[in-house]
């Protein structure tokens, strides 16, 4: 049995630790107001620009001699998995569930012989990942350093991986991030990302569209803007995912110092009482026995 | 009336209704005008100009990395960056 002092100061702790947590459930939920705010506000141009690849990509369809974006090398030998992680923790599950579904298709990859490496962007998926795959060298990117990682980030990520896909250091690239779906569930979603899958074609047949320069210049243009896009909505879904996340961790953990602070306080005046009882029945014997 | 819109990657920066909106296209300027047929260009880095009406002084916007698209329903210009 604890005594009296010991249970105070345990009460004590598991008040202040409730208090951080509430604190950070409340920052959480103002920040996942901005989160998808911005989410939503970057939603009209990567409609518009997934509309437009539609129609060009559908007069485009069918050329061998295509952007080699979409195209791709020709092989699927080596395959690249960009991983986006958060940079901070307390978001309950969700960097493990990223981490659990780039193990799963990286598992799928190797199974099926080809060759896997890693490209990760935030700090938490590095130490999971390099301890299953100690032989595979990754390649990071470090979003801790801005507050809000924004469309400079997206366009420089989406820089290195054109480069590294020129210079042929993979085939093909899968981007594996989270989906904010709500404050409860952010699943991780697997998709290509180059070569960049041909989006369905929209047929307006009737209207005859002039380029300038022409279609395949376009094109060109626009690919890489759709991969950095791709990128870029993959970022503000985690932050967004994050904030949801961290909301739903640190409000459980908020109820479940308050359910340890009862039992506590029950335990404490149990043990008060049982004190006074014993020191009470103590006294009365003393003066039964004169 | 022309009705023209301005996206960038963070928000949607304008979407109004105007007289005619002169584009800096890849291959020389062009104005855009209400029942423009429809067209397709990319756009240098350069000054956007929105005339909100026939005799007004344009409004002037800095625009970078940018794609226009004119269709039925108006002017799209899809712009990684903007300015003023």
């Amino acid at each position: 049995m604890a005594s009296l002092k010991e249970l105070k100061g345990r009460i004590n702790s598991v008040k202040s630790t409730q208090k951080i947590t509430k604190a950070k459930q409340m920052v959480a939920a103002a920040k996942l107001r901005k989160a998808q705010a911005a989410a939503e506000a970057a939603r009209p141009y990567a409609e518009r620009l997934a509309a437009v690849m539609g129609s060009i990509a559908a007069k485009v369809a069918g050329q061998d001699n295509g952007p080699k974006l979409l195209r791709g090398t020709g092989s699927d030998q080596r395959h690249l998995i960009v991983v986006v992680n958060t940079d901070k923790g307390l978001c309950g599950g969700l960097n493990s569930n990223i981490v659990k579904e780039a193990k799963l298709q990286a598992r799928a990859l190797i199974a099926a012989g080809k060759d896997v490496s890693f490209y990760l962007v935030g700090k938490k998926g590095r130490a999971p990942l390099k301890r299953e795959y100690p032989s595979l060298n990754a390649a990071n990117f470090d979003t801790s350093n801005v507050r809000t990682p924004g469309f400079d980030e997206a366009s420089t990520i989406a820089g290195e991986l054109r480069a590294m896909f020129e210079a042929g250091k993979f085939d093909v690239a899968h981007l594996i991030a989270p989906v904010f779906k709500s404050a409860l569930a952010q699943d991780p979603v697997t998709a290509q990302l180059i070569p960049v899958p041909a989006p369905a074609a929209t047929t307006d047949a009737g209207s005859v569209v002039e380029y300038e320069p022409g279609e395949e210049e376009i094109l060109e243009e626009l690919l890489p803007r759709y991969v950095t896009t791709k990128l870029f909505g993959a970022l503000l879904e985690r932050e967004a995912s994050e904030q949801g996340a961290s909301m739903t961790a640190m409000d459980n953990a908020t109820r479940n110092a308050g359910e340890l602070i009862q039992k506590l306080t029950i335990q404490y005046n149990r043990s008060r009482q049982a004190a006074i009882t014993t020191e009470l029945i103590e006294i009365i014997a003393g003066a039964e026995a004169l | 009336m022309l009705h023209f819109e301005l996206v960038t990657p963070a928000r949607l920066v304008r979407s109004e209704d105007v007289y005619m909106v002169v584009v800096p296209g890849s291959e020389g300027e062009f104005g855009v005008l209400e029942g423009h047929a429809p067209f397709m260009s990319t756009v240098k880095d350069g000054v956007l100009k929105v005339y909100r009406t026939e005799s007004g002084a344009p409004d002037e916007i800095m625009v970078q990395g940018g794609f226009a698209e004119v269709s039925a329903a108006g002017l799209t210009v899809l712009a990684e960056r903007v300015e003023g």
